[in-house]
């Protein structure tokens, strides 16, 4: 046989040479800033320590990184609540309107991000949309200040990146063979038994592809924590795009990047893990169908 | 088998159709299945056995008419509520259990305790050999053990009714062959009334006690394998079970049919005018000389305990088949001129209107 899978294709070489110049050995170089220090004047003095990474440890930053962990994960976890139904919904529906169904679904997306969470300040600030609307309705006590909250950062984020996880979501449950749902009714389950035991079980890749997705871009986000969320360092985002552009500390910013690109490392290994123990049942499940 | 027809039955189907659209998928069926019956569903692809079966396990609405179990409408129960089981055809094995994850999923449902649920999987598991394979994942299974797991799934609940669904057809010969014998064995030892649907009209002959022949979502005649093989209604029942050859002739007052100058007396006379004498294989005679329909050997097929004898006749489309013992057929040649003799009382006649065109 000529056909080897294990053997390296050349056809791949373009997109291997394209990330290797412009993704690795770039973000190669800023992180290795990481091991030297930041110079008297800005710039770098070329002394190799662990400095950096000790400072990360520090309560002040530890603390962001805990507060953007919580924030990506409240993000991940409400978007996921979001989607789920969502997904599911356009997956009962006719095959012929699902198109059209996922294509609203991610209509927001095609927007401009920043006009998008522009659009947020718009709805939520002191004199804003949901402030005239609550007044319509007959609220005459102080216009609620949502802006510059978590919340409003949170509530940012989780519009931003839904549409993805509808998407992540969609795909699975469409690939479930309806038969196993029928399969569990005629067992004997009802339908809640049903989705809890057969449904959801087997369309937590998706689950998981979108959660994870949702918070790595949520961790590291820093324009919606910094048009939505007021504060300079809401997130480690704004904390690294400070570094860099105004504290001009290019090493630590790097060694705030390296510790956000192994959490996210971590994490998508996992999740790939994941994908392809769910793959390897459903191809098993479906290969005689 | 006949003794079942004095009992009431356990499944009545009462004039039920389903339509999608405008097509009728089955379309006015009537039917009775009795206690401890192995009941088949024989048609050929497309002919409404699935949705038959779905609308029984509570899947699909009866357009009109209405299903009784036991007597009892089961139309306002939903799947979950009816006390019988489907096999489908793809198997629809949870991928995300094991084989005996996937057995307790139904008792479990029951809430029976740990211990009952575990004595009655580790039972069903010995009955259907598949003990061995118990903490395995349907992914490590192969067809036919796939297969054996739905069945053993369904099983297990001890339902009044199984439905299975072509549960053989992904199987290859030999193993199809085994596993027939094998679900009349279970189906015997469980008590529990079959209905399989099938489109092999052998798997239906040996397997059934009694069958249904379906087509374009009708039913056309039911009985047992026998009375369906030796009897069939109609030239299409005629042309699906087994191997039929049709003679093209006149039947006329006196019970004759004559067919290109022969003529013969057959078993079951049809109404005057122009018809269609069905006879097996095995009926028809062959000689050299003498008296009989003439015909040209145009092949012949060696089947180890016999030979089929294909003889070209002006009175049929194809060559008809005989079945001839296979020392007896050896001074046979292709080319020569044969005449055919017919065992009368076992040939049917149908009146040619409508029953021509059956014959494919
Ligand atoms: N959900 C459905 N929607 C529309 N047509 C259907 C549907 N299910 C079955 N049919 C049609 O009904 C007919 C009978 O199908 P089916 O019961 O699956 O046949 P069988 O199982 O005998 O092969 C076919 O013509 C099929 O195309
Ligand atoms: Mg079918």
């Amino acid at each position: 046989m000529s056909y080897n899978a294990a053997r390296p294709n050349l056809l791949a070489a373009p997109a291997v040479l394209w990330l290797v110049a412009f993704m690795i050995v770039p973000c190669a170089l800023i992180l290795l800033f990481a091991f030297f220090e930041r110079g008297v004047f800005g710039g770098i003095d070329y002394n190799l320590n662990l400095d950096n990474f000790r400072r990360v440890a520090d309560p002040l930053y530890a603390g962001i990184f805990l507060r953007s962990a919580r924030i990506a994960l409240t993000a991940a976890g409400l978007a996921i609540l979001i989607a789920y139904p969502a997904a599911y919904a356009i997956t009962r529906a006719l095959p012929t309107r699902q198109p059209i169904l996922l294509f609203f679904a991610v209509l927001p997306f095609w927007s401009n991000y920043l006009i998008r969470t522009y659009a947020w300040i718009v709805l939520l600030n002191r004199e804003g949309l949901v402030n005239n609307l609550l007044r319509g309705l007959g609220y005459h006590g102080e216009p609620l200040s949502m802006l510059y909250t978590e919340g409003a950062v949170i509530t940012g984020l989780v519009y931003n990146y839904l549409p993805f996880v509808i998407l992540a979501i969609y795909s699975t449950l469409s690939k479930l063979n309806p038969e196993l749902i029928e399969a569990s009714r005629d067992l004997g389950a009802g339908p809640v038994r049903t989705f809890l035991r057969v449904t959801l079980p087997l369309s937590l890749s998706g689950v998981a592809a979108g959660g994870v997705f949702v918070f790595i871009l949520s961790i590291g986000n820093f324009v919606t924590p910094a048009l939505l969320g007021g504060g300079r360092f809401q997130m480690v985002g704004n904390l690294v795009y400070d570094q860099f552009l105004s504290a001009n500390d290019w090493p630590f910013g790097a060694a705030l990047g390296m510790v956000l690109i192994t959490l996210m490392i971590v994490l998508l290994m996992l999740q790939a893990h994941m994908t392809a123990r769910a793959s390897g049942e459903t191809r098993g499940a479906s290969a005689d169908a | 088998m006949t003794g079942s027809m004095t009992k009431k039955p356990l499944l009545t189907i009462k004039n039920v159709t389903k339509k999608f659209g405008p097509i009728a998928a089955v379309d006015g069926i009537d039917l009775d299945i009795y206690e401890n019956e192995f009941f088949a569903l024989l048609g050929p692809s497309g002919c409404g056995k699935t949705t038959l079966l779905r609308m029984i396990a509570g899947f699909e609405f009866p357009t009109s008419g209405a299903i009784l179990l036991s007597g009892q409408d089961i139309a306002p129960l939903p799947p979950e509520k009816r006390p019988l089981n489907l096999m489908f055809q793809s198997y629809a094995l949870f991928p995300h259990m094991t084989v005996r994850q996937n057995l307790a999923y139904g008792l479990e449902v029951e809430r029976l305790d740990k211990a009952e649920i575990r004595r009655r999987v580790d039972e069903t598991l010995a009955s259907t050999d598949l003990s061995e394979l118990a903490e395995r994942k349907p992914e490590q299974l192969s067809g036919g053990q796939k297969q054996r797991v739905a069945l053993a799934r369904a099983l297990v609940k001890k339902p009044k009714l199984l439905l299975l669904d072509e549960p053989l057809g992904a199987l290859d010969k030999k193993l199809r062959e085994r596993m027939q014998l094998e679900l009349k064995r279970l189906q015997h030892e469980a008590g529990i009334t079959f209905v399989i649907v099938t489109h092999d009209q052998e798997e239906a002959l040996v397997m059934a006690d009694r069958m249904a022949i379906l087509k374009s979502g009708r039913l056309l005649q039911v009985g047992s394998p026998e009375e369906v093989y030796e009897a069939p209604s109609d030239p299409f029942v005629a042309n699906f079970i087994g191997i039929m050859n049709f003679l093209k002739g006149r039947m006329e007052t006196d019970g004759a049919f004559t067919a290109e100058g022969h003529s013969l007396l057959p078993g079951a006379p049809a109404k005057a005018g122009l018809a269609l004498l069905a006879v097996r294989p095995e009926h028809v005679t062959l000689s050299a000389d003498g008296e009989g329909l003439a015909g040209v050997i145009s092949d012949i097929a060696y089947h180890g305990l016999d030979r089929v004898v294909h003889v070209r006749t002006a009175a049929s489309d194809g060559p008809v088949q005989v079945r001839v013992k296979a020392d007896e057929g050896r001074g046979l040649d292709i080319g020569s001129p044969v005449r055919l003799a017919f065992n009368a009382a076992k040939c049917r006649v149908f009146a040619a209107e409508g029953g021509l065109a059956a014959q494919s």
